[in-house]
């Protein structure tokens, strides 16, 4: 699928650039491809402060000569300062989700009865922490009613009901900022903290949506299309961040 | 008591069943994995591990090594999902603590600091609450009045960790960008083992590395081992990087009971040695198929 010629990975690698826009200097944790090629496409666009790692314990900025040149290290993010890092509020992570419900509840964990899981999967991992101390989206790379439950198995992540029943000092730190998937960006400015439709891509409906999702979807009346990328983001994604098209495997 | 210098197979001698051992690295990096091997080639069992999860999980559950498991994930890294955790889980074969990372991370601190708990937010609002009945929330005794997951300690009986270089006192030294947490396993723990890739001598350290590298001191060990390409198949580095090849193998080993019979035939029936030579056979296998016609 393509639309002004950006294909759909570039859609969704810009619709998660949009997820840190405003965050300034924050460590922006991205999992996956598509995520982290969003966090690098903010931090040399709109979001020139946000830090990223390696992947692993390195900070490191945007090479010189607008980001072409290699990058430079420019700190270490050790797990144990990760840590802090978080629960001082200074990251924004965008994390996968196996299942996610209309609260936001992420799971990570296991499907099926958590005594004895169906399918164990790699465990709640920081869910639980990052949810109550700072900003958290997610990036789901195939919208489904498998994904898209009613209730989650197994809450990893932490949803706004949650969040709210525990009172005003978990609630004010708890934010999830937009749920971005391969059909639409979506966030949590539904009824209650509910889940909405944000923006559908190109060429998707808003029932499709909702025909893939498991739980009944907030909608506004006037549902707009996802932004498009520019042409200079576009470059820089197919030159700079990401030549041999790795975006492309992540929604195979 | 002087630290002194031990086979792994007399590391895990020195280990009684029943016990809590925690293990260093993280997912698959830097696991001290010639000690998990001779752990789960010795007559132990019903140990609780304690672990930033990787294949060294993977591969004391495989042995019937494990009876509780406390972790926040188990991972390869490279390969999401650890198969031998999975198939263990999915069969009921062993018990679990399922942990927030961060309280894993709290839980040693607290462990040697010798203080009963420390206070968390995370985990409030999470399942990891309902699975875990045992951990009790405290709330503040100042104004603010919040309320905290009281993170019980994690004491261990036994730590076991790998360094890219010690000498024979128990001074350690890490070389790669992460400490991970192996210096507070080691101090929540009664007794710590540490393997490395070198020992050499204590001068030798700072040569090779800023004085912040010399994670690991003296008072935190009970004895060394020198196991060359020990964290393997797990990176090291600079040392060496995970060996990925080496690492899928070890998955499809899982996909039946057959082909893991096979992989522990081939791997895990000798001692260190013999595992290493096992490596180097597959590895220069790998490498002569790949000159190959197809």
């Amino acid at each position: 699928m393509t639309s002004g010629g950006a294909t759909l990975a570039e859609i969704c690698v810009v619709a998660c650039a949009e997820a840190w826009r405003g965050d300034g200097a924050i460590l922006a944790s991205p999992m996956g491809i598509i995520p982290t090629l969003g966090a690098r496409l903010a931090q040399l666009t709109f979001e020139p402060d946000l830090m990223l790692t390696d992947g692993e314990a390195v900070l490191l900025a945007p090479g010189e000569n607008g980001g072409n040149d290699r990058r430079v290290t420019e700190g270490w993010m050790p797990f144990r300062q990760v840590f802090t890092t978080l629960a001082a509020g200074k990251r924004h992570i965008m994390m996968g989700a196996s299942q996610l419900d209309r609260a936001g509840n992420q799971n990570i964990s296991c499907i099926g009865d958590w005594a004895r899981p169906k399918a164990q999967l790699i465990g709640v991992r920081g869910a639980p922490g990052n949810t109550v101390n700072h900003p958290v989206s997610y990036w789901v790379p195939r919208h489904s009613r498998r994904v898209f439950v009613e209730l989650v198995d197994m809450v990893s992540g932490v949803g706004y009901a949650r969040a709210a029943g525990l009172g005003p000092a978990i609630a004010r730190f708890h934010e999830l900022r937009v749920v971005v998937t391969n059909l639409a960006v979506l966030d949590f400015g539904g009824p209650d903290r509910g889940m909405r439709v944000r923006s559908v891509h190109p060429g998707v409906t808003v029932s499709d949506v909702a025909d893939a999702t498991g739980f009944v979807l907030a909608a506004p009346l006037r549902v707009p299309n996802t932004r498009l990328p520019t042409a200079a983001e576009l470059r820089i994604i197919r030159t700079q961040l990401d030549p041999d098209g790795r975006r492309d495997s992540e929604l195979a | 008591m002087p630290v002194s210098v031990l086979t792994p197979a007399q590391i895990a001698g020195e280990l009684r069943s029943g016990m809590t051992v925690g293990i260093g690295g993280w997912g698959s990096r830097r696991k001290p994995m010639a000690l998990v091997r001779a752990i789960a080639a010795s007559d132990l069992s019903d140990l609780t591990i304690v672990s930033y999860g990787g294949p060294d999980v993977g591969l004391l559950i495989a042995a019937g090594k494990v009876r509780r498991l406390v972790t926040g994930f188990v991972t390869l890294d490279s390969i999401p999902l650890e198969p031998q955790f999975r198939l263990a889980r999915q069969r009921g074969a062993i018990e679990l603590t399922e942990l927030d990372e961060g309280m894993i991370h709290w839980g040693l601190l607290a462990g040697a600091h010798r203080l009963p708990f420390l206070p968390m937010r995370a985990g409030r609002g999470s399942d990891v609450m309902r699975v875990n009945p045992q951990i009790r929330t405290v709330r503040s005794p100042y104004a603010d009045g919040e309320e905290f997951a009281a993170v019980p300690a994690l004491r261990l009986d036994v730590a076991i960790v790998h360094m890219n270089r010690a000498d024979e006192r128990g001074n350690g030294q890490y070389l790669g960008p992460d400490p991970y947490f192996d210096d507070l396993f080691c101090q929540a723990a009664d007794r710590a083992f540490m393997s490395c890739e070198r020992i050499v001598p204590t001068a030798e350290l700072i040569a090779g590395g800023p004085v912040q590298s010399l994670l690991i001191n003296r008072s935190m060990v009970s004895a060394v081992a020198e196991t060359p390409n020990g964290a393997h198949f797990t990176s090291c580095v600079p040392d060496y990087g995970r060996d990925e090849r080496f690492q899928a193998e070890y998955v499809a080993a899982a996909a039946s009971p057959e082909r893991w019979q096979q992989f522990r035939d081939t791997y895990l029936a000798g001692d260190e040695t013999a595992y290493q030579e096992a490596v180097r056979q597959f590895s220069g296998d790998i490498a002569s198929n790949a000159g190959a016609p197809a």
